[in-house]
């Protein structure tokens, strides 16, 4: 690809495009290890232009791209094409604009989710917010529709983007959506937010951000059982309460954080219950009892409430602590991202428990209970043989359980490369068919993030049969509407 | 424009429904779908279609399943009957456009005019709330999308796509959605103000960057300005209390009262009967500008979110036109005109041009043989 290369050298000078082999190598993973890949070209732009040259330099030359932001992602999105360049957007940071008036935020996508809670504050904030937060870019959370603790009251990352400035792969740039809302014509904003970079770029975007919580009430309670913590969620939300996170821990995830950065957790606490509730101060205060009194209910053996913003702090660090915590427990783990009905929690979980005893492999829960999002961490050792697939064959049927059970193969760490062969037990045929028609609208040569999401690898052909004029449009009167 | 004899099609099953599109889109016919028909004119004015199927036998509440907060349900269940189905276990559906005559909105058809009422404040859009959807495609294709959980990112966001797409995309024939739970106890804060609309305007903004969690915030230029805001809970009362203070430090006279017959005005305010309106995607800076728009009979802001609802009278191009100015430059459509106006109008207004061009692109690769609503959708798709 010289001629490629030199193109980006004249795009970006010589700094900023990457070729050295031992330079790419930082690129050949996101945040999902088990996937390596070297791309032959990585090219750090510096603004929205750049990124369009970029892109269109590889649809001149046919070479396929893969936009990367801060790289924390889950499911090897961001997994490098060999053949292929990798645009990494960490140069586009700049807050284009806070209008706390409208409420309303313009990014480029290499700014962190925190961020731009921070370029609001205090009287707004964000509210995706997923544990990453600190270093993920919201391109990348764009792109994932990323979600986070508090989803379950306040929604995921695509109830909160507006408007989007888009690079398409043929090099076209496209605004859609706006700082208003109902913007006439398709929402493509809601089909691009989670399209996992396949369907272009993202160089602007545009968030809603809302008014900071007055009140933030938070507790812990410890249950020997996660079946009896599961019940305390669903009479919390059966009382019609909308906290604003709901989080189990259980025994093995307790012990792996605990150890980590002890935060005061029991060591022999079968399950830890987070509840978030926050809003208006009245109503938090008048919901907080009824959330203590359904745990104790539920034969709570403690309820730690946190006095501070410290003691919210430390409740807190073991849940955020929780994945990377596993590393002390075991060399090596698989996180799976399944999702639930929540009424389903008890025999899915009890079905997980089974699956793990006949692997002869533990597996750690840690869950949104609000939303039914399950994150087991199936525990193995690569250098002992046989246990790598193990581990993946148990991976593979938990997923299969939520899938049975009425739920989703991912609920927000996304398809990437990981669950891809996942994606036939979701949809049929004519499903994936659809989703490859917007695929082909947005990037009929399939050059953006190509092998990603779709099972197996689909080309667009030409639209079937001739497309329809409206008898306005042809008259021309049409560009009028 | 040709009125021709129109084929009504009312399939009970989805393989027929499909059947039925695959085989008016193989002849060449234009196919319209109709829920409860309460906003078949939405859109450009085109000839009647060939071929209309009907929603009116896919009318079934699949699946509520309370304890998780989520319904099944049949693009042709009516709002209403689903709403009074969940209210029997306490939820609802937090969607509440105006109902069109005799509560004929159906779900579906809710969903593919993108329609949408005060509880857009907190619960955002008929987009925000729709879970998974299974569609109809020209080809005679069943696709799902989404799933039938609240938290899900596999595949993509097709049903984003579809609502509001007034059926020029395909036909929506189920959907699945995220419930809430129905308020025990709710208060309304009403603020009132004759003449400059300014006071109104600067207290619903006052009031959409405080933490209070309204569940509904309006302003409105009815017969006199208003501002109203709904919170629901067990602090429901305190907090009305404390929102109608605002609105009395800004001189306005304010009450807390039930509210209910309020929230009714101002949803059929989006809809006057006979009137001519237009919805303003604007911004929350715009407020008082929108409240104060010459020539609107009734005007109703969703505060925070900017969106707002135009009503005239005496519609016509140029009044249509006199409120873009006014407006200028946020987009508008216009949604209830007389045939005469719309047939002169740009219903949709300006839309640039790359934007149209990709929305062409979804557009012929989900029907390519243009069957589907034909000329009503912007730029003329």
């Amino acid at each position: 690809m010289p001629d490629l290369t030199s193109e980006l050298r004249r795009i970006c000078g010589d700094d900023r495009v990457v070729t050295h082999p031992q330079a790419l190598r930082t690129y050949e993973s996101d945040g999902l290890l088990q996937y390596r890949a070297v791309p032959r070209i990585a090219v750090l732009p510096d603004d929205a232009e750049e990124v369009r040259r970029i892109v269109t330099a590889c649809r001149d030359a046919g070479v396929p791209w893969v936009a990367r932001g801060a790289g924390s992602g889950l499911s090897g999105g961001a997994l490098p094409v060999e053949e292929g360049v990798l645009i990494v957007l960490t140069r586009l940071r700049r807050i284009l604009e806070v209008d706390l008036l409208d409420q309303r935020v313009v990014v480029e996508p290499g700014v962190t989710n925190l961020a731009v809670s921070h370029a609001v504050a205090p009287t707004h904030f964000f509210p995706p917010d997923p544990s990453s937060q600190i270093v993920c870019s919201i391109g990348g959370n764009v792109a994932e529709n990323s979600g986070g603790a508090h989803c379950f009251k306040y929604g995921f990352t695509t109830n909160y983007v507006t408007g989007l400035q888009l690079v398409l792969a043929d090099g076209e740039v496209v605004d859609v959506g706006g700082k208003e809302l109902d913007v006439p014509g398709y929402d493509l904003v809601g089909a691009f937010v989670g399209s996992e970079g396949t369907l272009g770029v993202a160089t602007r975007i545009t968030l809603r951000v809302v008014p900071r919580p007055e009140a933030t009430r938070t507790l812990v309670a410890f249950f020997d059982h996660t079946s009896e913590a599961g019940q305390a969620v669903s009479d919390i939300v059966g009382a019609g309460l909308v906290p604003g996170a709901l989080e189990i821990m259980d025994r093995l995830s307790i012990e792996a954080a605990e150890g980590a950065v002890h935060a005061g957790y029991p060591n022999d606490a079968g399950a830890a219950l987070i509840v978030e509730l926050d809003g208006a101060r009245a109503e938090c205060d008048a919901a907080f009892g009824d959330v203590v009194s359904i745990c104790e209910r539920n034969g709570a053996a403690g309820v730690r409430i946190a006095e501070d913003e410290a003691e919210r702090e430390l409740i807190w660090r073991a849940r955020k602590a929780a994945f990377a915590a596993m590393g002390r427990l075991s060399p090596n783990y698989y996180v799976q991202d399944g999702v639930i009905p929540r009424t389903r929690l008890p025999e899915v979980l009890e079905r997980i428990d089974a699956l793990s005893r006949e692997h002869r492999l533990r597996v750690a829960n840690v869950f949104h209970a609000g939303d039914g999002n399950l994150h087991p961490l199936v525990c193995y050792d690569a250098a002992v043989p046989g246990e790598p697939e193990r581990a993946e064959e148990l991976a593979g049927l938990i997923v299969a359980a939520c899938v049975e059970a009425g739920g989703s193969i991912t609920g927000e760490h996304g398809v990437g490369v990981d669950k891809k062969r996942y994606m036939p037990q979701m949809f049929g045929e004519g499903d994936l068919e659809a989703f490859q028609r917007l695929r082909c609208a947005f990037d009929p040569a399939g050059l953006a993030n190509p092998g990603k999401v779709m099972p197996t690898p689909r080309l667009c052909g030409e639209v079937p049969g001739p497309y329809r004029q409206h008898p306005l449009e042809a008259a021309g009167v049409a560009e009028r509407f | 424009m040709a009125y021709g004899a129109m084929m009504v099609v009312s399939p009970s099953s989805y393989e027929e429904a499909a059947a039925a599109l695959r085989e008016a889109s193989a002849s060449g016919k234009r196919v319209r779908f109709r829920g409860g028909g309460t906003k078949l004119d939405w859109g450009n004015p085109v000839p009647d279609p060939e071929v209309e199927i009907s929603t009116s036998r896919l009318d079934r509440i699949i699946d509520h399943n309370a304890g998780d907060l989520t319904a099944v349900v049949q693009a042709g269940v009516p709002l209403r009957r689903l709403q009074d189905a969940l209210a029997e276990r306490g939820q609802m559906l937090a969607l509440d456009p105006p109902p069109g005559a005799d509560d004929a909105a159906t779900v579906g058809g809710i969903l593919a005019a993108g329609d949408s009422g005060p509880l857009r404040h907190s619960y955002g859009g008929p987009r925000d709330l729709v879970l998974g959807m299974t569609v109809a495609l020209s080809d005679g294709t069943i696709a799902r999308s989404g799933g039938r959980v609240i938290k899900n990112v596999a595949g993509y966001d097709l049903a984003k796509l579809f609502t509001g797409s007034l059926g020029t995309l395909g036909m929506i024939l189920e959907v699945a959605v995220r419930l809430h739970p129905l308020p025990r106890r709710t208060a309304t804060a009403i603020g009132e103000c004759d003449g400059d609309p300014g006071p109104v305007a600067r207290v619903a903004s006052e009031l959409a960057h405080l933490p209070l969690e309204a569940e509904r915030l309006d302003a409105a230029a009815l017969s006199a300005g208003r501002v109203q805001a709904q919170f629901a809970g067990a602090a429901a009362d305190e907090r009305a209390v404390e929102a109608a203070e605002v609105m009395r430090r800004a001189g306005l006279a304010a009450t807390v009262e039930d509210g209910e017959g309020m929230w009714a005005a101002v949803r059929s305010a989006q809809r006057p009967a006979g009137s001519l309106v237009l919805r303003v995607s604007g911004l929350q800076r715009q407020l008082e500008a929108q409240l104060g728009v010459a020539g609107g009979s009734s005007i109703v802001a969703r505060a925070a979110s900017g969106l707002a609802w135009i009503a005239v009278s005496e519609g016509s191009v140029e009044a249509v036109e006199s409120i873009r100015r006014e407006l200028s430059p946020s987009p508008s459509v216009v949604l209830d005109a007389p045939r005469e106006v719309r047939e002169k109008v740009s219903v949709w207004g300006e839309v640039t041009r790359p934007a149209v061009s990709l929305m062409r692109n979804v557009k012929s690769r989900f029907d390519p043989a243009g069957a589907c609503n034909p000329g009503v959708f912007v730029g003329g798709i």
